[in-house]
């Protein structure tokens, strides 16, 4: 077990973990941020995107000392309150069957616009090709970040 | 019958403003405010009633006129908890914006069929789900009534409220709710017409929206309780092996670990159920503080294994099927007219074999499960499609009496029939006794996917004689399956040919296998669409052309009496697809395929357009027609659809589940192969058949065809024909 300091959502915090835990497990176990999921925990489906210092990161294949200094956020920190223009853009398109994977797509498309205000369709498409939705939600995820792009 | 309850157990609500319209939702499962929950409460600006009164087991309404709704059926995503309540409401009269759901827990004093699957939510729930609604009102009306000393039948409502025109009284629900709870529920009582349905029919946002959005707990992963602890098991490594000898020397020690055990969920003399279906019963646990540390000890284990029955691979399982389809030893289902007859005088004979690989679920969230189980109480809280066999099992298999046992359902990171088989939940109340703590029970990605109730693997050979003129006059379906035949000997095409003969051939298997999104409709709506396109293709004829004329026989001069589709209904989904999509237009560089099918009580008929983009296809677009019979909550109903399509495509094109000795080929996501987003159709669009039929099955219908209109589209791109699934084999060959 080791100490390690963390900003998480803009606050600090001193986590005793082993060493090689993935900052998932951290966010989830430890810190009781459980908006930040588990899919595959190989860096396949995306479910645990988050932010570290506004990149879209897995967060299941970073080990916690690569969270130590920098900025990190999670779908608990993306909004005080659900404002966020992607999260309601997935409200609006209501874009969730069973809900899973959205926290880790809101995460990619939110760092994805933070980058890119104005993208085309295929620049959506690549960027968001690395979340795998099981229910198959993908037309309505392309046409809430086309419209999250609009407002933010 | 009815009664009063104080809000204290809802004193830790959390109410906060929702953006973009959207409802109260969820509830804290486990009661406790201080720490993480559950499921938290969302409202928009919803202030929650002091006291509730209840009027049914679905229905409480509050002194302000909130109403809460029981959303009885697990969600897995299906939006049944959206719809269900919306048709209660609807009954009621009452204001949508102004409705709270609320998760019910397993109930069987309260509700029936408390079961997520086959599509049958709605279908069975629409009556009893109306009749609740409207006699909640006529209580209401009941009340006002006498409140306002007027004939009932001068009052009407509207959006939560009760008017008496000449007298010009408004009253809202909530003044009147706690007379009406004393009133006696009425017996039988009249339903609206659905032409003045004002809830039912209207888009309606999911109610959990708001929540999934901001990353709310709300999964069965998401629990968190004082004193708990993280349990994973470690399964066998192939089908056929069992334990041999445990070594937790290592583990046991290792940082956060309490425990390593051994639990078995099956014990001797216990008479297992539908849904008890494992093929690990025994298996070793490790319990520990967090997840991380679990994963690491579980790595540390040495267990030694040892075979206990054959080691199968998936060579072998296609030679072993083929061998029982040419083994003539097959159960006839089903006979018209002389089949071997018309195909030796037929003038064209067509034989084509269609095969698919086993598949996992993969339900985005792996298995998991929290149970607390102390002296003889077990509470459980989880994802589970039947929470009502899962507490069967418990009572079984930990001897607790079903009056002790709780069970709760949370919303579910998806189903798709894998969930209907709660042995984590058993495993999760074993681990939680033996360890004399609350559990929760977690899946990694590679036990889940390794340890599934896969869908079958499937063969099947399909043969049609034609006639001169390109009449079909002979169909021969033989089908084999591992462990059954996916041949259902009543569906279309039977009931249009005169000479109509089914085979079914079952191979055993000890690989665990189970309800998978449409069961078998999955793999045999593929298959014989796929078939059907060729022979229309055979005949010279155009292929819905060549499919309605099928139909209007079996419309008029049906062959047999046991056809159990609805011709009509089934070529008004052809027609209306042919219509939408233009069918008959060629568009330059775009490849068209269609296919239809009934299942779930539902018709559904697509057109899928291909593209080749740098000789690979690109899926265009898909036009999708459905009957339905009425569509409660269309947005939700369309997401249904287009997630069926995007499965079915995903499945046909790129999954499969193979073995090599009892041990399963793919074990996480960088093997197993799921659809992606540049993958999926880039546009899909829903055209539904408004008739006015109660409504029937959704969240299974879209899928089974889809993967036909695929390889149809596909052969007209590249000249191939698509036998064997996943197709991608065969695309990247001719790439
Ligand atoms: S859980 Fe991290 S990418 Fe799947
Ligand atoms: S909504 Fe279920 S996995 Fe995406």
């Amino acid at each position: 077990m080791a100490q390690f300091n963390l900003t998480v959502n803009g606050q600090s915090h001193q986590v005793d973990v082993d060493a090689d835990t993935p900052i998932l497990w951290v966010l989830r176990d430890t810190l009781k941020l459980v908006g930040t999921k588990y899919g595959c925990g190989i860096a396949q489906c995306g479910a645990c995107t988050i932010h570290v210092d506004g990149k879209a990161a897995r967060s299941c294949s970073l080990p916690i000392g690569a969270a130590e200094g920098k900025k990190i956020t999670t779908i608990e920190g993306l909004s005080e309150d659900g404002s966020h223009p992607v999260q309601q853009a997935w409200i609006k398109h209501d874009v969730p069957q069973c809900g899973y994977c959205q926290a880790g797509q809101i995460m990619t498309a939110s760092a994805f616009l933070a980058e890119n205000k104005n993208p085309t369709d295929s620049e959506i498409v690549e960027a968001m090709n690395g979340n795998i939705c099981r229910c198959g939600t993908y037309t309505r995820i392309k046409a809430a970040v086309k419209s999250a792009a609009e407002n933010v | 019958m009815t009664k009063n309850i104080d809000n204290n157990r809802r004193s830790f609500l959390k109410v906060t403003a929702a953006a973009g319209g959207g409802m109260m939702i969820g509830f804290n499962f486990l009661g406790c405010e201080a720490k993480p929950r559950i499921a938290e409460f969302v409202a928009p600006n919803l202030e929650v009633p002091s006291k509730w009164n209840t009027l049914n087991g679905f229905l409480k309404i509050g002194e302000n006129g909130v109403v809460t709704i029981m959303s009885p059926n697990p969600e897995i995503g299906q939006n049944v908890k959206t719809s269900m309540p919306m048709i209660v409401a609807e009954e009621l009269d009452a204001d949508w914006d102004r409705v709270i759901v609320e998760q019910a827990d397993l109930d069987t004093d309260n509700f029936v069929r408390q079961i997520a699957g086959g599509s049958q939510s709605i279908r069975f729930g629409w009556k009893s789900l109306r009749e609740t609604g409207a006699k909640a009102r006529h209580m209401l009306l009941t009340a006002a009534s006498e409140q306002l000393a007027v004939p009932m039948e001068e009052l009407t409502t509207n959006k939560g409220k009760i008017y008496h025109k000449a007298s010009d009284t408004v009253l809202d629900y909530g003044e009147v709710a706690t007379a009406a709870a004393s009133i006696e529920v009425p017996k039988d009582i009249a339903l609206k017409d659905p032409k003045e349905f004002n809830i039912i029919g209207k888009s309606t946002k999911n109610v959990d929206g708001f929540n999934i959005a901001q990353g709310k707990p709300l999964f069965g992963l998401d629990i968190m309780e004082d004193g708990m602890k993280i349990a994973m098991i470690e399964h066998p490594p192939a089908f056929g092996m069992k334990i041999k000898s445990l070594d937790d020397s290592a583990a046991k020690v290792m940082a956060g670990i309490s425990d390593v055990i051994r639990i078995n969920v099956e014990p001797q003399g216990w008479n297992p159920q539908w849904s008890d279906v494992n093929a690990y019963p025994e298996l070793v646990a490790v319990v520990g503080e967090s997840t991380w540390q679990v994963m690491k000890a579980k790595k540390a284990l040495k267990i030694e294994w040892e075979q206990d029955s054959d080691l199968e691979s998936s060579a072998g399982h296609v030679a072993t099927m083929e061998e029982a389809l040419s083994s003539g030893k097959g159960e006839v289902a089903r006979t018209d007219g002389d089949p071997d007859a018309a195909f030796a005088d037929a003038a064209q004979v067509i034989e084509k074999t269609y095969t698919a690989p086993f598949l996992a679920h993969n339900t985005m969230e792996p298995m998991n499960f929290y149970a607390n189980v102390t002296d003889d109480k077990a509470e459980l809280v989880g994802p589970i499609q039947t929470p009502q066999f899962l507490e069967g099992t418990i009572e079984g298999v930990l001897g607790i009496p079903k009056e002790n046992i709780t069970i709760k359902m949370t919303r579910m990171g998806g189903g798709f029939g894998r969930r209907l088989y709660g042995h984590f939940g058993t495993e999760a109340a074993l681990i939680s006794k033996a360890v004399s703590a609350p559990v929760k029970l977690v899946y990694s990605r590679e036990d889940d996917m390794t340890q599934g109730t896969y869908r079958p693997a499937y063969m099947v050979t399909y043969k049609a004689g034609l006639d001169d003129d390109g009449n079909l006059t002979a169909f021969q379906i033989k089908g084999a399956g591992i462990p059954g035949s996916p041949v259902f000997a009543n569906r279309y095409p039977a009931g249009a040919v005169d000479n109509y003969t089914v085979e079914n051939y079952q191979v055993a298997t000890n690989i665990s296998t189970g309800a998978w999104r449409a069961p078998r409709s999955n793999f045999i709506a593929t298959a014989e669409q796929s078939f059907l396109d060729e022979v229309a293709e055979a005949a010279g004829k155009d292929p819905i052309d060549f499919r309605i004329a099928l139909f209007e026989r079996a419309q008029n001069n049906p062959v047999g009496a046991d056809n159990d589709y609805d011709a009509e209904r089934y070529a008004g989904v052809l027609k209306l697809v042919k219509e939408k999509s233009g069918w008959g237009t060629d568009t330059p560089g775009v490849y068209r395929g269609v296919s239809a099918y009934y299942c779930h009580n539902s018709y559904v008929a697509q057109v899928l357009d291909v593209a080749l983009e740098d000789g690979l296809p690109k899926l265009k677009k898909v036009y999708c027609a459905v009957d339905c019979g009425i569509v409660v909550n269309p947005e939700g109903a369309i997401n249904q659809i287009e997630g069926g399509i995007v499965d079915g495509i995903g499945h046909a094109m790129y999954s499969t589940l193979s073995f090599e000795d009892g041990v399963p080929q793919q074990s996480n996501f960088d093997k197993y192969r799921l659809i992606r987003h540049a993958e999926a159709p880039e546009v899909i669009e829903v055209h539904f058949v408004d008739n006015g039929i109660d409504p029937t099955g959704l969240g299974e219908p879209s899928l089974p065809p889809i993967g036909a209109a695929l390889a149809n589209a596909l052969y007209k791109a590249t000249g191939t024909r698509m036998y064997r699934q996943p197709y991608v084999d065969q695309v990247k060959l001719l790439g």
